[in-house]
């Protein structure tokens, strides 16, 4: 057995696994607060991409240098899509709150389409240079064949975003507030917690670690357009409910196994059936675990 | 191409179709059972409207398009030329330049005194770019018998026509039709083309790959799309056809997936010194991008969907040294200048799709006639194989098989940011 190529595609497997996760970890967060499946959060990454564009074109025009302008890009594109998180629930999920699941599914694929097709018009619908803003670390130089300094980042990242994600859900004051919200709204409510501010909360913080993907992702690959969204937010759906919708470790890990899965696939076997195995093992991990690998099973009570 | 474009109509057309059923079905659902019978009969009067307005409307342009003004003070019968194509519906764009070709060429050399003292008149006919339409068009031309035809546009239509000339010994002369095997198969001696056909970009990257790179092992990867895996079918059979180099890897990758490192590794693994990528820019962007920051040099060769100055923007310093084949440079043929000014002081904007193509063909055609003094099927066939004509693609001639010598395809490279064809 050849190690190293086992090596190169185990890091390969990671790096898609973590871009995969931090899109995912927004999925997984709103799933647990209000059991919506928000299909417009791919259109959020997207939107944060493209946000960090412009704002990147601008001070690369001031000559700012470089780790500033990632910052500032960065800030730009959280504070953007955070905005219009906030703004799509109060749109287009808050009137639906009561009414059946579908009706907000519905809704959900409604605004996907809605943005996308916004960005299209309003930007373009050309493929956009998207520049290199994470350097090359000198220390990364011996091993950059087998994994760059942009794969460390977003690797470092999506375990930060993680941990931060985790404390705030488990330390926190509001942290409390969401697990109450997520067991029982009314209850939650009756208690005096504003359920509302509370799922605000969630859509702003699941929408900013989403245009944080975007910023490091679009950095990664190089190019964006108004559809990326789209296919990156069906994965990272995938790779939540692999690992058990509403469970943030679950989602980390649900990515990394669904990149692992694609990759040795495409390394061992062929990329003609990418798609195919990660599917495959998706419905073989649901038959044998139906809530995922680390989701809880709910007993609906008539 | 133009075959997938045919498919798609139709299924546009079906759709449209099964749209206005539904919405006069949910009319009759929403009147309710009271207005049952009435809204019933609604029904089929709206119905059969539509098809009145649609036959009517058919008729009507053909009786159009059919109805050309003939020379009255003739000397001598003139040369008709059949000009079929896509006139009307969704690929329409494909089929009016060549029409337009057709009628520049025929004025300008009415203006003159025509072939040999021979008038040309055209004959133009609307196929939609369906066969089955195309069969019957091809009787309809072959009725006014025409000596020569400029046409078909799409693959499916002309494959389907050609039978029917072939029978009547008339040449057919494609400025746009692609698909290989109607030379390659031989059952059509007398079609002809002035577009390379699908397979030669593959022909001409494999020949690169071994001939000017001399390559020993080369990976062909493909985006899974028609195009893409059709070009790299091509190239993969090239190369497996020759003995000089070995197939290292032959893989589809998923079009948009935001990463390619595992396919790059494998590229790697298979040891390949250069990759053969059949697909669009998207992709060949991400892919050169990801073998650059794995510090891999292997060289990427592609085709036309890569020739694009958007694939240049995107992968930036990466692009430096990919090869790509596309068109050859008309742009500073005089021909080409001169048709492309014609056009646009009759028509008052730029050609559309295959204008040159046609043009070319329109000159082959007439100048076969032309010195073969003759309208006799092979004695035009014989002259298209000889003789050379200037034609704003280039100087050319037909091979045996009915593809224009001279007509193709070249490599470029990305050479300081620019694509820089290759001599």
């Amino acid at each position: 057995m050849d190690w190293e190529y086992f090596l190169e595609l185990f890091l390969g497997g990671l790096t898609r696994g973590s871009i995969y996760a931090l899109i995912a970890l927004g999925y997984t967060m709103v799933y647990g607060i209000i059991e919506l499946i928000n299909f417009a959060h791919g259109e959020i990454y997207m939107i944060g991409a493209f946000t960090a564009l412009i704002v990147t074109g601008v001070l690369t025009l001031l000559g700012w240098n470089h780790i500033a302008i990632l910052v500032l890009a960065a800030l730009a594109a959280v504070v953007y899509s955070s905005a219009y998180g906030y703004t799509i629930e109060k749109i287009a999920y808050k009137p639906l709150r009561n009414a059946p699941r579908l009706s907000a599914l519905i809704s959900a694929i409604g605004v996907s389409l809605f943005l996308q097709n916004y960005v299209l018009l309003a930007q373009t619908s050309d493929f956009l240079p998207f520049p290199a803003m994470i350097p090359d670390f000198k220390f990364m130089e011996p091993v950059a064949h087998i994994f760059s300094s942009s794969e460390l980042v977003i690797l470092i990242t999506t375990a930060i975003v993680m941990i931060l994600l985790t404390f705030l859900i488990k330390f926190t004051r509001i942290g409390k507030a969401m697990r109450a919200t997520a067991q029982d709204k009314t209850m939650a409510a009756l208690v005096g917690i504003n359920v509302n501010r509370v799922i605000s909360v969630t859509f702003v913080v699941g929408s900013a670690t989403a245009a944080l993907g975007g910023v490091l992702i679009a950095s990664h690959v190089g190019q964006i357009n108004f559809y990326i969204g789209f296919i990156a937010g069906i994965k990272a759906f995938v790779a939540a409910v692999l690992g058990g919708i509403g469970s943030i470790p679950g989602a980390v890990l649900g990515s990394f196994v669904l990149g692992w899965t694609e990759s040795f696939a495409t390394g061992y076997i062929s990329s003609d059936y990418e798609d195919v195995f990660a599917f495959l093992f998706l419905v073989f991990i649901l038959i044998f675990r139906p809530a995922g690998i680390l989701g809880r099973s709910t007993t609906d009570k008539v | 191409m133009i075959c997938i474009l045919t498919v798609n109509a139709n299924t546009v057309i079906y759709t449209k179709f099964c749209i206005i059923i539904i919405f006069l079905l949910t009319i009759i659902k929403e009147d309710g059972i009271m207005n049952w019978n009435c809204s019933r009969k609604a029904l089929v009067v709206t119905i059969m409207t539509i098809f009145a307005l649609m036959a009517g409307g058919a008729l009507l342009f053909s009786c159009g398009e059919a109805e050309k003004p003939v020379e009255e003070e003739k000397v001598l019968e003139p040369i008709k030329i059949g000009v079929v194509g896509p006139h009307s519906g969704d690929l329409a764009s494909y089929g009016l330049p060549t029409v337009k070709a057709a009628e520049l060429v025929a004025e300008h050399r009415n203006a003159m005194c025509g072939v040999n003292g021979r008038k040309i008149e055209l004959v133009v006919v609307d196929d939609v770019c369906k066969p089955e339409v195309a069969t019957n068009m091809a009787t309809k031309v072959i009725g006014e018998k025409v000596h020569v035809v400029l046409g078909h546009i799409c693959s499916g239509a002309t494959k389907a026509a050609l039978g029917i000339y072939n029978d009547s010994k008339i040449v057919a002369m494609s400025p746009s039709a692609t698909n290989p095997a109607l030379t390659q198969s031989g059952d059509y001696p007398n079609f002809f083309r002035t577009i390379a056909s699908d397979d030669a970009q593959a022909e001409l990257e494999v020949n690169f790959a071994l001939n000017v790179l001399k390559l020993k092992k080369i990976a062909v990867l493909h985006d899974k799309g028609d195009y893409g895996k059709g070009l790299a079918e091509f190239a993969k059979s090239f190369i497996e056809k020759d003995d000089r180099a070995e197939l290292s890897l032959y893989e589809g990758v998923t079009p948009g997936a935001v990463d390619y490192s595992a396919v790059v590794q494998k590229i790697k693994q298979s040891g390949a010194e250069a990759v053969i990528f059949g697909g669009y820019h998207p992709e060949a962007s991400k892919i050169v991008s990801q073998m650059r920051k794995k510090r891999m040099e292997t060289i990427f060769i592609s085709d036309d969907g890569v020739k694009d100055d958007t694939f240049i923007k995107v992968a930036g310093k990466y692009a430096e040294g990919v090869y790509a084949t596309g068109p050859m440079d008309t742009t500073s043929n005089p021909l080409a200048i001169e048709a492309t000014e014609a056009h646009r002081k009759k028509y008052g904007d730029d050609p559309g799709a295959f204008f040159l193509n046609a043009y070319s063909a329109a000159l082959a055609l007439i100048n076969a006639i032309e010195k073969s003094c003759s309208t006799d099927y092979d004695d035009i066939v014989k002259a298209l194989r000889s003789e050379y004509v200037a034609t704003p693609l280039g100087i050319i001639r037909f091979d045996n098989r009915g593809d224009a010598i001279g007509v193709g395809f070249s490599m470029y490279q990305v050479q300081d940011g620019v694509y820089v064809e290759l001599k």
